[in-house]
């Protein structure tokens, strides 16, 4: 199983209500809802992944959250979930406020563009960084808002809003709780955070 | 495929007095149906389909004697969207129709004569409490209900007025209500009717002379809103038939193709009953009768799939949106595609293949 998917899954409780933003082809809600029992929906704006989301019995609505998240209503979820798809929205700062009006909780994970190895790739190629988990050219990249660990942080500090839990993921393996932010920043791949408000 | 199925369709006699939305009352109402499929033990495996506004009981297989197939025989049918191998597939002509439900062409019985413009006035409501009857007569507890544009308004119908009733609804290409572009373009359609000079106050049926030409123009009206800009141009473009006439006959293909619908209509339909059903479409508002959309659907008890078509804009992909906000919002159960389409809102009944993967994938789930 992706590890993504099962640090998401373990950071959720059972019979939840969730809502998947960007959710695909519904593999991770399809996840929560045979190991959690969750209630909830799916929105995607890609017809073909979201086919293969109803194929899979989910509710799932196409739509497209940089649009907003109006028919959705104040904190009626328990957790509103933007995997991997935070870097590639156009308004990040928008789909963060929205999603803490309709949930308690959201969890946002993305690719860390300060991973070493992104660093070392830009320092020394002095090209735009690509890797397994960030394999497009510039120009074709759907990734428009690719942030950092830190950065992340900083935009939490300036809006209070609460960082709840992070698991920071570095070639299949995860580690829990605040390492010194620099050090996360520096050696993580991938981050799952955890913000309320 | 392999054999060719054939159906009939059967007839269903309500003697009791049947009242109206209006107060007024039916003493008795037949109701054409046909059924696909085999309905198992537990009477929980039907599919009610509803039809849009001109269509029939027969929605699919072959009819004998005909040899025509179904308006959706694309989509029901063994291993098809409404697969028969699984489900008891319903369908019924409504009530006020012409093709052997109780309408406006039927005999009053306190009369001996045709109903005509005595006909009461049927709303959307009306209906759906018919189709009740033959679902009760059937002894089906539970149901899936699924239509296109109008059959769509009588599924949502359902799915309010029955919440014990119905467990899944299917609305494809429709809307909670008709927006004032398409009650005007029905206003148009009933005025040809009206003022045609056979039309005799709806008293043509012993007549030689029927309202030919008023029908005929209420469709081509119709079929311009069923069409889009880019399928008329992919259609038609502006070509000619063959050279201009310099007269006004009929020179480009879209008039021919307008001409051509008009005229095949006038043989299988009834006027007045074209009178009475486009008004049960513009009379349909569940957001005036339950204060909002949201009221309207809160006691529903069904999984609900809305399919919207890109191009149709005669019951457009933001009007389904409105529901699926609605129903988002009342905590049910509501899944949500728009498809791309080159078909306005002829699409429902054209593009099946995408709409056969979605139906099946949301009734297996």
């Amino acid at each position: 199983m992706n590890l993504n998917y099962k640090i998401v899954c373990d950071l959720i409780e059972k019979n939840s209500k969730v809502l998947d933003l960007g959710c695909g082809n519904g593999e991770l809600l399809e996840l929560l809802k045979k190991e959690k029992e969750v209630k909830g929906f799916g929105v995607e704006i890609n017809q073909d992944s979201l086919l293969e989301a109803l194929v899979k019995g989910l509710s799932v609505i196409q739509g497209d959250i940089d649009k907003g998240l109006d028919e959705f209503q104040d904190k009626t979820y328990d957790y509103a979930i933007l995997n991997q798809t935070l870097q590639s929205t156009k308004y990040p700062e928008m789909i963060i406020d929205e999603m803490l009006r309709v949930s308690k909780k959201c969890i946002v994970s993305f690719p860390n563009f300060a991973y070493w190895r992104v660093r070392f790739y830009l320092f020394f190629k002095g090209k735009m960084p690509k890797s397994k988990q960030l394999p497009y050219e510039w120009y074709d990249t759907p990734n428009i808002h690719l942030l950092t660990i830190s950065d992340f942080f900083e935009f939490c500090k300036k809006r209070n809003i609460k960082i709840e839990k992070s698991v920071y993921l570095t070639r299949n393996k995860s580690r829990s709780g605040f390492l010194i932010k620099h050090i996360a920043n520096f050696f993580s791949q991938e981050v799952v955070f955890v913000i309320s408000r | 495929m392999g054999n060719i199925n054939y159906s009939e369709t059967k007839f269903l006699k309500i003697k009791e007095p049947t009242v109206l939305k209006s107060g007024k009352t039916l003493p008795c109402i037949d109701i054409a149906y046909e059924t696909y499929g085999k309905l198992n033990e537990n009477k929980d495996n039907a599919i009610l389909v509803l039809h849009a506004l001109t269509g029939s009981a027969h929605a699919a297989y072959y009819h004998k004697d005909t040899n025509k197939p179904g308006w959706w025989d694309d989509m029901i049918g063994s291993g098809k969207a409404f697969d028969t191998d699984k489900y008891f597939v319903i369908s019924s002509n409504i009530l006020g129709g012409c093709y052997g439900t109780t309408g406006p062409a039927s005999i009053n019985p306190e009369t001996g004569k045709q109903y005509a413009l005595d006909f009461p006035v049927v709303t959307i409501e009306d209906i759906v409490n018919v189709q009740k009857k033959l679902i009760d007569y059937l002894g089906i507890k539970k149901l899936i209900v699924a239509g296109g544009s109008m059959g769509g308004m009588q599924a949502i119908e359902w799915s309010i007025k029955y919440p014990d009733t119905v467990k899944s609804t299917i609305l494809i290409a429709t809307s909670a209500r008709l927006n004032a572009q398409g009650i005007a373009f029905n206003a148009v359609a009933r005025n040809a009717i009206l003022t045609d000079v056979n039309f005799n106050n709806g008293n043509y049926y012993d007549k030689e002379k029927t309202p030919d030409s008023g029908l005929s123009i209420a469709r081509m009206i119709g079929h311009i809103t069923y069409l889009c800009e880019e399928a008329m141009y992919n259609k038609f473009g502006r070509e000619f038939k063959t050279t201009p006439s310099f007269d006004f006959g009929i020179d480009f293909q879209v008039e021919s193709y307008l001409a051509h619908q008009g005229k095949v209509f006038v043989d299988r339909f009834d006027a007045n009953s074209y009178l009475y059903i486009t008004k049960a479409v513009d009379y349909y508002d569940p957001i005036k009768e339950h204060g909002s959309l949201e009221e309207a659907f809160k006691n529903t008890n069904s999984r609900f799939l809305v399919i919207s078509f890109s191009t149709d804009w005669l019951f457009t992909t933001e009007q389904s949106k409105q529901m699926v906000n609605a129903l988002v919002k009342m905590n049910k159960d509501v899944s949500f595609v728009e498809l791309e389409s080159k078909c306005g809102h002829d699409a429902f009944l054209l593009e099946f293949e995408k709409q056969t993967k979605i139906i099946k994938s949301f009734l297996k789930g």
